[in-house]
Order: C-alpha cells, then structure tokens, then sequence
C-alpha cells in the first residue's frame, strides 16, 4: 500500500513539473485520505446470544467503530456502505478486487466472528486492492465484553500496515471533568476510551483534583488532590481504586509525571514561595531535589530514555523552557522566541518536546526538537494549553477554554487533538466538560 | 535603579490617588487598575472594620505593591491585637497563565503576603498558606478587569 501512496505522489509531482498548475504543499497533512472499504465483519450464525447486545449487530458495530478510528486520522476514507459490491462473507474469504476497485476503494478490511463458549472469536483481513493482495491476516480470541477493544485493536494493525508507524486507537484518555459554575467548578478525575466511549469516573468531586497522569503500563494515574485542604501528589490504581498519597511533603506538591520506567514520579514542591523539582523513588520512597533555584520550576517531564528532563522556569523573569540532565546538572534554556513559553512534554519517540507558548494574550500549542530549534506552532486560540502526546508521537491532545462574558457565561473546556502536521484538528467527545488529559500508551502490546 | 523603581511607584500611587479623586463622581470602573494592579474595593472583604482581607498583584509578579503593603500593615496590627486568631493566606492567579505555574504563582503570591506580616510581628506559626493557581476565580469573566481582582492574595480566619 505504501507503494501505493508512492506511485500516487509520484505522479503528482510528475504532473505539476509537466503542466506547472497545481501546487502540492507538502508541509500539509495528507490531502488525499486513503480510500478504503471497511466491511462488516461477517457473524457466523452459530453464535451464541449474549444478553448485553444484539449478537448479530456486532459486526457492524465493530466495522463502525474501525471507520471512525480511520476517518479520525484524516488520513483515510471509509467509504459509504450502500455502495459495498460483495457479501460479507464472501468478500472474507476472497474479494472480487475489480469490482472493488469499481467503487474507487484503495484499501478492503474484510472480518468474522463468532461467539462460543462465552468467548468471542475475531478474523479480519486487509485487502490491498490495486496488487489484488492480502496484507493482513488476523484472529484473536477475548470476552465479548472487550468488543469495542476489538474494533481498536483491528484499527491499530491496519493503521501500522498501511503507514508503518504503530497506532493509538487501543489506549484510553485520562483527564479532569468539569461541571457547575466556573467560579464553583467541581472537578473529578475521569478516564475514557479514546474515542469517547467508555466513561468512567474514578473520584466524587469533593474536592479538587488537576493534571492526571499515566504511568507507561497504563495501571497508574498520579494527579494533584485537594484532599482535606492540602494539595499534594497521589497515586491512583485504576484498577483497585487505591489511592495514596506520595507527595506527603511539607507544603505544595504538583505537577507530577511518571518516570519512562515507571519507578519514579517527578514533581514540583513548592515552599516558602520557591518552587523546585523533585523526584521520588516510588519503591524505596528516597526523595532527590532536583533542581535548587529561587525561581518557579514546574510542569518537569522526563525523555523517553529517563536521561533528561525538561521544565519551565521563570529563572530569567519570564517563564521559559529548559533542558537539564536527569539528576540535574547541564541546565540548558532551549527557549529564545518572543513570548513565555511552558508545559513542555517530551514525545514518546524522543525527537520532539511539545510545548504551550504566549504571546499577546493568545496561547498557542506547539513543537520543536528538543535542542529548541525548529519551533512550530500548530494551532493559535484564546486559551488553550497542557498538550498530551499520543503513544505513536503523531498527535497532541490538549484542552482549550473559552472566553466568558462579564458574569462568567460562555465558559467551556473541552479537549481537542491536532495532528503534529498542524493538520486535522479535533474535539474529542467528553460526556462533560474536561481538561488536563494524559494519552496512554497501547493497552496491548 | 531600586531607587528610580520606588520613585516610580510613588508618582504612580500618587497619580492613581489623583485619578481616583477626580474621578470618584464620573465612572468607576475606568481607574480600577494601576499599572497592571487592581485598586478598586469592589471585591474586597473586612476582616474587621478598615482590614481589607486582600492585595492584589501585576500579571505573572508576587511582588507588593505600596497599597499591597500598606493592607497587609492593617492586617499585621488586627492580628497583633487579636493573638489567638490563626489565618490562612490563599494565594490566586487569572486564568491567562498555564495550570501548573499558576499554581506555583499564587503560592509565591500567599508567601509574599506572608513573609511581610512576619516582618510586622506576625508569627510564621500564626499563618498557613494555600495556593489555587487559576482555581477559583472571584470574578469569571474573561476581561482585563477580572483577571487583576482573580491576582490577588486572600486572608482568611482559620479559626
């Protein structure tokens, strides 16, 4: 398929140097999405009924689900069902490319499942249509519960085939839900599927809660707690709901993230008026300071190799972006442009740091190496901040608020993504209003 | 260039004296703030008669402003004479800043408003403070207005 693209692009560029009419801007994102087929995986009529759902929907729900994850990318287009030439059965076990080709498909997801001994049994296949080929073959077995999972996870090895990067589609969102007034906000961790579904909400409300954060195996979330009046840091198993509190210091604890490795949580501790950078062995529970300055250091963020860590200061007057070594030595500004620059995050692949950036009064989100050079900003709005990094380093999640008039109307905060092309930018479906998301890593890897 | 510093904050708490003079009969809110800081009282609380309960602060600064100062020696004499009240001193930010600075922000805010009642004989021990970055707005509007009284550091009875 990639060859595919290639030729596609080829001949594009061909045919701008022969006719000199169309300008291809290739800084854009992909301005022709893939079109692709997704059929309904077929269900064997063998299946047992589960009370739940409808059993003989599944697999069209499930082929549903997969078209959202592809046209959510920007780099896909599913294509409308009515127009599909071949049964899905039919089309599982050998599809008539030609006639597919017809309808203009690129790409065919073909699929079956059964349902037997209360497991539920998955196969699809990817079609490359032009070659007349398969690409992909797969099956796997799991609970019928795990359902909407499937449909993620057929997502993401498409996805990986088709680009040759590892998907995000099978990874959940943590992050903060808003209600009520915004001088009375109450504020509840939340944790949801990426795509908006499966909501689940992991404290009341009584008291303030900000910037959850997983660890890399997607068990853990640390997160800020106004618990009984005193901001400190916490650790929450989602699982057990076990919460404790590991940020138990003499004054303000915030800011935190796991290390790559998960043993550690670095964090800001802010006392005295002066905020500095800490790191704590969650095993051992040793505390290390990191940094020692009379200035704000916060919002710390490890390099996926742990080496490194980067946090904003307001050492030179204005908040601004550093780089330091992991134990806090070779501290290196790497911000210079006009503005007050923060919440930097390391990509996951190591080769970017996405960052918040101000100037006159508008906020906008962006990237750049992690040396600082190459800054690009990707979308401008009123406020927006906190950018959040899909596990393939592809996307950012972040949150944007909106003005409020004069007595405080008008004020909302959703969640948006943007592509780091600058490209495809989107809100995520939140049952309420939400901020402070943190993307997960793949559930299965 | 401390000194030329203090010069100008004389001229401009004098000017802004003037300004609200002549203006205390035309239209209230125009010399609400300051260079940056809000003067008005509209928001402000007693915590007893003549002790406001709140300074406020320039965009992304912590430090006190001659009014700021002249606030907190009320306060530092209420407290002097009433021994057996504690307090806590919650420090805010406006909402044009990020989260996590903010809150960094408006602890640097409370510990200002702090340290300057201990240099009045106030106990440290008297005193705990608490930071809600952009948490909790006094005012929710998105206006210059509203972000210089949401700057401020609040002096709150314990007990």
């Amino acid at each position: 398929m990639r060859k595919i693209l290639l030729t596609l692009s080829l001949l594009l560029f061909f045919y701008n140097n022969a006719y000199g009419l169309i300008t291809v801007d290739i800084t854009r994102g992909n301005l022709d999405p893939l079109p692709i087929a997704v059929s309904p995986l077929h269900v064997d009529p063998k299946s047992e009924k589960i009370s739940q759902f409808k059993t003989e929907k599944l697999g069209e729900e499930i082929s549903k689900i997969v078209e959202r994850n592809f046209k959510s990318t920007g780099l896909f287009n599913p294509l409308k069902k009515d127009a599909f030439v071949q049964k899905p059965d039919i089309a599982h076990l050998k599809p008539r490319f030609e006639d597919w080709r017809l309808i203009k498909a690129q790409a065919l997801v073909t699929g079956k499942l059964l349902i037997k001994d209360k497991k539920l049994k998955v196969e699809f296949r990817l079609w490359d249509l032009t070659a007349a080929k398969e690409m992909v073959a797969l099956s796997f077995t799991t609970t019928p519960n795990n359902w909407r999972r499937v449909a993620h996870i057929i997502s993401d090895k498409i996805y990986e085939r088709l680009t040759g990067e590892s998907g995000y589609f099978d990874t959940r969102i943590a992050y903060v839900s808003e209600t009520g007034p915004k001088n009375q906000r109450i504020k509840k961790l939340a944790i949801m599927d990426q795509d908006g579904f499966n909501t689940k909400y992991l404290t009341l409300g009584n008291e303030l809660v900000l910037t959850p954060r997983f660890n890399t195996t997607n068990q853990l979330v640390t997160y800020l707690s106004y618990f009984k009046n005193m901001p400190r840091v916490y650790l929450l198993d989602i699982e057990t709901g076990i919460q404790e509190v590991v940020g138990n210091f003499p004054g303000m604890t915030f800011a935190p993230r796991f290390s790559p490795d998960g043993k550690k949580i670095i964090m800001s501790f802010a006392k005295d008026g002066n905020s500095d950078i800490y790191s704590m062995d969650l095993e051992t529970r040793v505390v290390e300071q990191i940094t020692k300055h009379p200035s704000i250091d916060t919002s710390p963020s490890y390099s996926p190799d742990g080496k490194y860590i980067t946090f904003n200061s307001d050492r030179s007057g204005l908040q601004q972006i550093y780089v330091m070594r992991s134990d806090g030595t070779q501290v290196k500004r790497i911000t210079h442009g006009a503005g007050l620059y923060g919440t930097p995050v390391w990509s996951p692949r190591g080769d970017l740091i996405a960052f918040t950036k101000v100037r006159k009064g508008r906020f906008y989100i962006g990237v750049m190496r992690s040396d600082g050079s190459g800054e690009r900003l990707l979308t401008e709005n009123f406020y927006q901040e906190a950018p959040s990094w899909s596990p393939n380093g592809r996307v950012l999640i972040f949150y944007r608020e909106t003005k409020s008039d004069s007595k405080g109307k008008g004020f909302s905060a959703k969640l948006w993504s943007i592509d780091i092309t600058g490209y495809n930018e989107r809100r995520l479906k939140t049952e309420t209003d939400a901020s402070d998301p943190s993307w997960s890593s793949l559930l299965s890897k | 260039m401390k000194f030329n510093k203090a010069i100008k904050n004389i001229f401009i708490v004098l000017f802004s004296t003037l300004l609200i003079s002549a203006c205390s009969t035309a239209k209230k809110a125009a010399v609400d703030t300051t260079d940056d800081v809000y003067t008005g009282t509209e928001t402000v609380k007693y915590l007893a008669k003549g002790v406001p309960d709140r300074v406020f602060f320039a965009t992304n600064k912590s430090k006190l402003t001659t009014a700021s100062r002249d606030t907190l020696r009320k306060q530092a004499t209420w407290l002097r004479k009433n021994k057996d009240i504690t307090i806590t001193i919650e420090g805010h930010a406006d909402e044009r800043g990020t989260r996590e600075y903010n809150l960094a922000l408006g602890e640097r805010r409370a510990n200002s408003a702090k340290d300057y009642l201990m240099t009045y004989g106030v106990s440290g021990k008297r005193i705990a403070v608490i930071s809600y970055g952009k948490e909790r707005p006094i005012n929710p509007a998105s206006s210059p207005l509203a972000w210089s009284q949401n700057r401020r550091s609040v002096t709150v009875k314990a007990n």
